[in-house]
């Protein structure tokens, strides 16, 4: 835990310090009849963060702050496992949706979870795969008219617009 | 007597049959989402806000008010019977609410639960009613400088009374400002912090992208490694006949819901307090006046009492400052108060004149909704307590799903997905290293407001900062705020001092 702390900080100190060169592209200083330049607000707030971060570094050296005690490690291997496997799962979700679209990418997403990580029996994980795809399909496509991506399911889906609008 | 009449009108719009079927679902959700482990009011309204889009804006407040008030209801149901608060608003009520259940009184304790949350919801709605009418009235005289000291303010809350470390809790609140000033600048329209020149850049981070990654993904990692992804429970016992004469039996607990009630709502009024540490208050306080203080955390029913009376109270008292004022009282009224904009309307005292409607409505359905998440809560106490044993290998992947495909209902480019992924992660990481996220949240919503005030307070004062704290009503508030950003330099001064003397004999 420790050292994941100063590394923390560390990062977002460097994040802190893009945003204030980030914000230099526009006026930072006061614009005589405009008042301050579109750029004043962001480098001031990101100059904040960047003195945040160096007061954290502080408190890490003077051993202050509780993760900066801890001998405990940031991810433990039940931390890392978790967080490859369903953080993982989230990205892959996201990822397919770009080729499967949503409902496809859905479907596959609550299988490998509620199958493959719940250990849930195939009744269980099937029912609520098929089931939530074409409840969300319901309410957003059709009830708010609001299009989820389709990827290359997309002709699939046309007949279900022909027969609800 | 005016106040009466907007009241009455305010009522029967909630009565709307589209309006009590929202709100019967409100509470009905609320209270499931209170009671489940790892969700609570404000991942909730994160993840349904895009779900209302469907309905008018008063409907849909409506709907979003009933599933805060529930959750704080539910909350109380998992403290009981899991001994795990469904919601960090409900950690006093763990107290004596895990002992009274351990002693065989689950349902006393629930039964406690739900009355001291109705009367600690209707004080509160009384109180708003009174309150916020004058309050507005008072804040329509409000000028730039007097709104951008006001939101600092309540940063300065965060700060001062959030309890958090200090150098991270201040830096939520930047990074959630500068996330806030990504797209084109509002006053001059050039495109600002363009990261990498990607294009979904140059529509602003829109601040649900922020709230669902913390809130819905972010929140869920955090819950399946801290819960290790075993959470157990234990049953409650419940017969019909037994919840009736529980209902009679909470007559013992006034005290503990009169210190609750009133308690609750001014502490839910600060923008960094709300429910959660006003519940704590309340037990402490109740605690403190007993008296057999010994008999505490051992299942006194006024332990049961005070927590939940104060996180409904609060929770009405949080929604005071975001009507009136537009500055959210707690993390779930920011997402509420930044819901309002996407609505198109604009928070703060015009309101109260302009959309007569909405506002009178909405306060009309907080009496409403208390007594249907009563009469919902007391009916389904088993079916929720049922419920709790949905696993959470279910129950978590389906959230994510939820967080996804109400990302993209909110905006409709996939580059805000993957900016929640990113924002989902890293809200966990900091988490784990106790940075405060609220504050971010609070902060991603308040930007766009704050930036304007303050560029237009210089622009009038020739960029003079002394402006805030010239004027009659913004310089008090300012000088507020800065004792407030001062008040931990101040208790290590004082701790200091104590300590020499000690150290000396």
């Amino acid at each position: 835990m420790r050292r994941a702390e100063i590394i923390t900080a560390g990062l977002m100190a460097l994040l802190s310090i893009y945003l204030m060169f980030k914000s230099t592209e526009l006026e930072i200083g006061y614009v005589r009849g405009e008042g301050p330049g579109g750029g004043f607000w962001p480098f001031w707030l990101s100059a904040g963060m960047l003195l945040s971060t160096i007061w954290i570094a502080i408190n890490w050296v003077l051993r202050k702050s509780p993760p900066s005690q801890s001998t405990e490690k940031f991810l433990d291997s039940y931390g890392l496992r978790m967080l490859l496997l369903v953080g993982g799962g989230v990205t892959g979700l996201i990822a397919v949706s770009h080729i499967l679209g949503f409902y496809g990418a859905i479907l596959l997403f609550l299988i490998y979870y509620i199958r493959f990580l719940g250990r849930h029996s195939w009744p269980v994980t099937l029912s609520i795969a098929i089931l939530t795809p074409v409840v969300t399909f319901l309410f957003f496509d059709i009830a708010m008219r609001i299009v989820l991506p389709k990827g290359y399911l997309e002709p699939l889906f046309l007949p279900l617009y022909d027969f609800f609008f | 007597m005016e106040i009466l009449g907007h009241l009455t009108d305010g009522i029967f719009i909630a009565l709307e049959p589209l309006n009590i079927v929202l709100m019967l679902a409100g509470v009905a959700l609320g209270l499931f989402i209170g009671a489940m482990p790892g969700l609570g009011s404000v991942n909730g309204v994160a993840i349904l806000l895009p779900a209302t889009f469907l309905v008018p804006p008063t409907s849909a407040m409506i709907f979003l008010a009933a599933i805060y008030y529930g959750a704080m209801y539910g909350g109380a149901i998992s403290s009981i019977t899991l001994g795990i608060p469904g919601a960090s608003t409900a950690v006093a009520t763990t107290f004596d609410g895990r002992p009274m259940a351990l002693k065989g009184r689950a349902d006393l304790a629930l039964v406690t639960a739900a009355v001291a949350s109705f009367v600690g919801g209707t004080v509160a709605n009384v109180m708003f009613t009174a309150f916020a009418p004058p309050l507005a009235h008072i804040a329509l005289d409000f000028g730039d400088p007097e709104i951008f000291a006001l939101m600092l303010l309540a940063f300065a809350t965060f700060i001062g009374l959030g309890g958090d470390d200090i150098p991270k809790t201040l830096f939520s609140i930047f990074i959630g400002l500068v996330f806030a000033t990504v797209g084109l600048d509002i006053m001059t329209g050039e495109p600002r912090l363009v990261f990498g020149d990607i294009t979904g850049f140059m529509h602003g981070i829109n601040f649900l992208v922020l709230a669902i990654g913390v809130y819905g993904i972010g929140e869920m990692l955090w819950t399946i490694d801290s819960t290790r992804g075993e959470l157990t429970m234990t049953n409650a016992v419940l017969t019909f006949k037994g919840i009736i004469k529980a209902v009679r039996e909470t007559a013992k607990s006034w005290k503990g819901i009169t210190i609750g009630s009133f308690l609750g709502f001014f502490v839910g009024i600060l923008p960094a307090a709300g429910a959660t540490p006003g519940s704590l208050m309340a037990y402490g306080i109740t605690k403190m006046v007993d008296k057999n203080p010994k008999s505490f955390g051992k299942g006194n029913i006024n332990g049961v009492a005070a927590p939940e009376a104060a996180n409904n109270s609060a929770s009405t008292g949080a929604m005071l400052p975001m009507l009136t004022l537009g500055i959210p009282g707690s993390p779930t009224t920011a997402i509420l108060l930044g819901g309002m904009v996407i609505w198109g309307l604009q928070p703060g005292p015009l309101l109260f004149t302009d959309q007569t409607e909405f506002v009178w409505g909405l306060i009309g359905s907080f009496y409403i909704s208390n007594f249907f998440a009563l009469a919902v809560n007391i009916a389904f106490i088993p079916l929720f307590v049922w419920m709790l044993r949905m696993p959470f290998t279910v129950l978590a992947p389906m959230i994510f799903v939820l967080s996804v495909v109400g990302g993209y209902a909110a905006t409709q480019d996939m580059h805000d997905i993957w900016l929640m992924l990113i924002f989902g992660l890293g809200a966990y990481m900091l988490r784990k290293l106790d940075y405060p996220v609220a504050p971010a949240v609070l902060a991603i919503v308040l930007g766009p407001i704050a930036e304007p005030k303050l560029r237009q307070s210089l622009l009038f004062s020739s960029g003079d900062p002394m402006i805030f704290l010239e004027r009659p009503i913004s310089g008090p508030i300012t000088v507020i705020a800065i004792i407030l950003i001062l008040l931990p330099l101040f208790k290590l001064i004082r701790d200091k001092l104590k300590r020499k003397p000690a150290a000396a004999s």
